[in-house]
């Protein structure tokens, strides 16, 4: 089983690093937008991507193709990302390939679903939210990234 | 020593200026401000921009209190780390966010009772001179390592499920 984990620097990747023990035993690579975050997932593929926001149209373009550059390549079983923008476009490509994907909302958007969260929702196989409020059709709500 | 993060979205000088008005009255203690496109001089705090993740630990893992803009990444390590932690939102009507989801982030963490929140400079203050006065040792770790397990669980049967 190989699966692609996606995340922003930042909270994004603290959240996605606070989900490990569900990947245990999997091939895992990861991606993320600084190359140093390498350091803190030793022993997994890494990937280095330009970060890209709503602030920027054009570097969404660049990083859109780089992800999809990546996934392609890897071909992996599955892809899990939780935020932002860059993960939204690596469920997108996972979609297009017909590659499991899985959203996890972050913990900060607790009285709507993020922004990506409410594109992803229309297009990915599980979403989940971290705030039972926020739970709904197809929405799940299985606890949170504290414990 | 005081660790102010601020993240990597976007400046956020209304906190820099802050903790540089405050550091100038705490006696000397050293404030280390992880920060980008500050727009003015500092006086009493040493502005770094983003540090690499060991860098980071090493700063965070010295300090006796961190003050951070309410970013989930921060609160997440210093929750993990037992370190006192004082978030101030960014405020979208300002031009410091995309939208006022810290405040929604604040507004939960505060109910749950993880985090004490300034919602300006002057509670910052506030908030800022009572904590140090009553700091003591690490109050040890408040969450684990992980998210829950129930979540966990959930994640890694569907990735398994054909």
């Amino acid at each position: 089983m190989k699966v692609i984990a996606i995340a922003s620097v930042g909270g994004h990747w603290v959240e996605l690093q606070r989900l490990m023990p569900a990947f245990s035993g999997m091939e895992l690579v990861f991606i993320s937008t600084r190359a140093s975050l390498a350091s803190t997932v030793t022993g997994n593929k890494f990937y280095s991507i330009p970060d890209a926001n709503r602030w920027n149209k054009f570097k969404l373009l660049v990083v859109l193709f780089e992800v999809f550059r990546i996934i392609y390549n890897e071909k992996p079983d599955v892809i899990i990302s939780t935020g932002a923008a860059p993960g939204l476009m690596g469920l997108a490509v996972g979609k297009v390939l017909r590659i499991k994907t899985i959203w996890v909302d972050t913990i900060a958007s607790a009285s709507k679903l993020s922004l990506s969260g409410r594109i992803a929702k229309k297009f990915v196989d599980r979403i989940y939210t971290q705030w039972p409020n926020l739970a709904g059709e197809n929405i799940i709500y299985a606890g949170n990234v504290l414990s | 020593m005081i660790f102010v993060t601020t993240g990597t979205q976007a400046p956020f000088n209304r906190l820099v200026k802050a903790m540089d008005d405050i550091a100038g009255d705490l006696h000397g203690e050293e404030v280390i401000v992880q920060a980008f496109g500050v727009n003015f001089e500092t006086k009493n705090i040493k502005v770094v921009g983003f540090l690499d993740p060991l860098e980071y630990t090493k700063i965070f893992d010295r300090s006796r209190l961190i003050v951070s803009h309410a970013g989930i990444g921060s609160i997440l390590s210093a929750l993990t780390k037992g370190k006192p932690i004082i978030v101030m939102p960014r405020n979208a009507d300002l031009n410091e966010h995309r939208d006022n989801h810290q405040y929604d982030t604040t507004k939960n963490m505060s109910t749950l009772g993880y985090v004490p929140v300034a919602h300006d400079e002057v509670e910052l203050r506030e908030i800022l001179t009572s904590m140090l006065s009553t700091l003591g040792k690490d109050s040890g770790g408040v969450i684990g390592d992980y998210a829950s397990v129930s979540l966990i669980d959930s994640i890694r049967s569907f990735i398994l499920k054909d």
